[in-house]
């Protein structure tokens, strides 16, 4: 479903923000846009353009130096809150391939990958060094590389960060989870049986007796 | 080996695991609304059916509006919220879902239908289309909120690939104060953990105070999970929750309930379990807590000052608290009861349940609101069991406005928003910033909190409110 992801080299916006919600990655009057491409334009919406729909030139999203990033570096708990994916979608939309933070919200830690979208945790001194590294060199470029799980600005510094092996799988694939899960149905059959003849008061259909 | 209440229930349900990383869970309930239609779109796309129609409900919560509801779909004046709600019906027609929406008796918040209609039980694994599902942890359940990939999936194949989570145990001796409530203390838990400090846990409630707590009570403490950064927490199941099940239309009968019983019984934490994280408080501690800034671990007793950002020792914190300062409006050393607020929200699957509405109507009765102040009951039967305790009159005579079920002013995608710099003392779960509209200010608050801050104009700890007028 979505284009494998291998190695990427490219530049980072370096966001200096904390707690940064899906509600300010996508504001929710979008939320209802059908979920695909063209979400660009929704990315952070609210902070990159004024009322009148212009750029506000002060948004780091605005910035010359960061124009054409692939790779967003920002501080704890990006992407708190709501669990919709169209944060995501417009993540990847924008043309964004991968998330480096502290910590991340954990739905939307889960749907970027669904998304084709990277978010890599690493450890908040690490993430301090990146910070300092771009804010050196506004418009470098960082690799990061999925199958060794590294991180690399400049020469010295490599950073090493831990994935799921669904996930990384999924993503250097290139291919949806449920094809995978398929491949485990008669597993999903065996243990459905099972459970049901141990937990029959489980079975009930929901909604026929609630009326 | 001595297990936690979360390996007992999640060893259940593993179907595999990968290369000895995530597993596959097996889902037993999938609760969806109104956003869900984004996992009918992607299921389309993967052209699946339904694995397990019966396994799931939908209910109409966040586009509802809460007046002219009479008017049916009419009476939307938001053309795309209808337009939604229309494509929802045809999706769970189509699907065979079962579906409470606008127009229907039982419709309201899914966390609060689901556990009303007794489709929430112990033991089970249940998975929301919404951040708050962690709620249904309150009966001793794994529930957690997801986006709509995963939701299709589990549509798809009643599974989901999930890392397991750390566990992480809250323990609250001791018993709550006269007139705190779970979300005081929910808040309290938020202030001492942070609002990252449950990221990668599951967490467990447990210790007196939570063992006093109603299921009422229980699920506004589980609903707070997620604030603090957990996927979800849990109470283990006890008499409690088997009273409050007993009778609910779909928690199970008879001979079932004998088997399920004898299941439920066995849900709780071994004696000796390692947790990898722990965390005490002590309950008679817990004050009338409120929100001051923009997350919700930015919390003071009502009466106490706003911290200053000067005395915080991590820098990512002192730029959080000072960017929340100025979006608040507030200054360091200031007390919210001093603040006038703009409005007030009683409603939200946090707290609109009939012991919130009790709670706050108690409230209500000894005085009369002096702003605008909106009771969203959480289901409609929620309303209607309020109003044969009269609570609605009280509501009215007291001048608050007694409107019908939805999620509300606690997201405002119906239309009903807290206007640009206006405070609203709100017992919903989020004060993130522009959460209730565009530009408002929210402090969470309890509902009796909420109620009393009505009557005053200003962020009020009920327990110093005179007694009721006659
Ligand atoms: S009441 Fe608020 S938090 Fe709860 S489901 Fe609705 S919008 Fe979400």
């Amino acid at each position: 479903m979505t284009e494998p992801f291998t190695r990427l080299t490219a530049v980072v916006i370096p966001l200096d923000e904390s707690n940064v919600d899906t509600d300010q990655v996508v504001p929710s009057r979008f939320s209802k846009l059908p979920i695909g491409p063209g979400h660009e334009r929704v990315l952070f919406h609210d902070r990159r353009f004024g009322a009148d729909g212009s750029p506000n030139e002060d948004f780091v999203f605005n910035r010359p130096d960061y124009q054409g990033a692939k790779i967003l570096l920002a501080r704890r708990n990006f992407g708190i809150g709501s669990s919709r994916e169209s944060a995501a979608m417009a993540v990847w939309s924008f043309g964004l391939r991968a998330l480096i933070a502290p910590s991340f919200g954990e739905i939307f830690f889960n749907n970027c990958f669904k998304r084709g979208v990277l978010p890599i945790k690493l450890p908040e001194g690490d993430v301090d060094k990146l910070f300092d590294y771009l804010a050196a060199r506004p418009g470098a470029a960082i690799t990061i590389d999925l199958p060794a799980q590294t991180v690399a600005a400049g020469p010295d510094m490599t950073y090493r960060f831990d994935i799921g092996a669904v996930q990384k799988m999924c993503l250097v694939k290139g291919f949806d989870e449920i094809a995978l899960t398929e491949s485990y149905g008669k597993a999903i059959a065996d243990f459905e049986a099972r459970y049901d003849a141990e937990f029959p008061w489980l079975r009930v259909q929901l909604g026929a007796s609630a009326r | 080996m001595a297990r936690t209440l979360f390996d007992k229930i999640w060893q259940r349900h593993v179907v595999t695991q990968f290369e000895g990383s995530e597993a596959l869970i097996y889902i037993d309930r999938l609760l969806l609304h109104e956003g869900s239609n984004h996992a009918f779109r992607t299921l389309a796309a993967w052209n699946r059916p339904v694995r397990r129609p019966r396994s799931a409900i939908a209910c109409a919560d966040h586009y509802v509006p809460t007046v002219g509801r009479e008017r049916g779909l009419a009476g939307f004046e938001i053309v795309a919220n209808r337009d939604e709600i229309a494509l929802m019906e045809r999706n769970a027609h189509a699907h065979d879902i079962v579906l409470f929406s606008h127009d229907d008796p039982l419709q309201g918040i899914l966390h609060v239908v689901a556990p009303e209609l007794g489709m929430t039980l112990p033991g089970t694994v249940i998975v929301g289309g919404d951040s708050h599902t962690c709620t249904h942890g309150a009966f001793g359940a794994v529930a957690f909120g997801t986006g709509s990939s995963e939701l299709a999936h589990i549509l798809a194949t009643q599974t989901l690939w999930q890392a397991t989570p750390q566990r992480m145990r809250i323990i609250v001796d001791g018993r709550l104060g006269f007139g705190v409530s779970a979300k005081d203390l929910a808040l309290a838990i938020i202030r001492t953990i942070g609002n990252d400090g449950g990221i990668g846990y599951f967490i467990e409630y447990a210790g007196s105070a939570v063992r006093a707590l109603s299921m009422e009570q229980r699920m506004t403490l589980c609903n707070l999970s997620i604030e603090g950064g957990a996927r979800g927490g849990m109470v283990a199941p006890d008499d409690t929750t088997f009273g409050y099940l007993a009778d609910r239309p779909h928690a199970p009968k008879g001979a079932d309930l004998e088997k399920a019983l004898g299941f439920w019984r066995t849900l709780q934490t071994d004696d000796g379990a390692s947790f990898d994280r722990e965390v005490r408080i002590d309950g008679s501690r817990v004050a009338a807590l409120a929100s001051w800034g923009t997350n919700p671990s930015q919390v003071v007793a009502v009466d106490e000052p706003i911290p200053d950002p000067a005395n915080e020792g991590d820098p990512v914190r002192r730029e959080a608290m000072k960017a929340a300062l100025a979006y608040m409006d507030l200054k360091p050393g200031m007390r919210l009861c001093d603040v006038p607020i703009n409005c007030v929200f009683i409603g939200s699957c946090t707290n609109a349940r009939i012991e919130d509405l009790r709670a706050a109507a108690e409230v209500a009765r000894r005085g009369r609101a002096v702003v605008p102040a909106y009771v969203v009951p959480g289901s409609r039967s929620v309303k209607r069991q309020a109003e044969s305790e009269g609570l609605d009159r009280i509501f009215r005579d007291a001048g608050f406005e007694w409107r019908d079920s939805g999620c509300a002013f606690c997201t405002g995608v119906n239309g009903d928003l807290v206007r640009p710099g206006e405070r609203c003392a709100s017992t919903s779960n989020r004060n993130y910033k522009g959460r209730q509209g565009p530009g408002s200010r929210t402090h969470l608050v309890s509902p009796a909190t909420a109620a009393a801050a009505a009557l005053t104009g200003h962020i009020t700890d009920a327990r110093r409110l005179g007694p009721a007028a006659q």
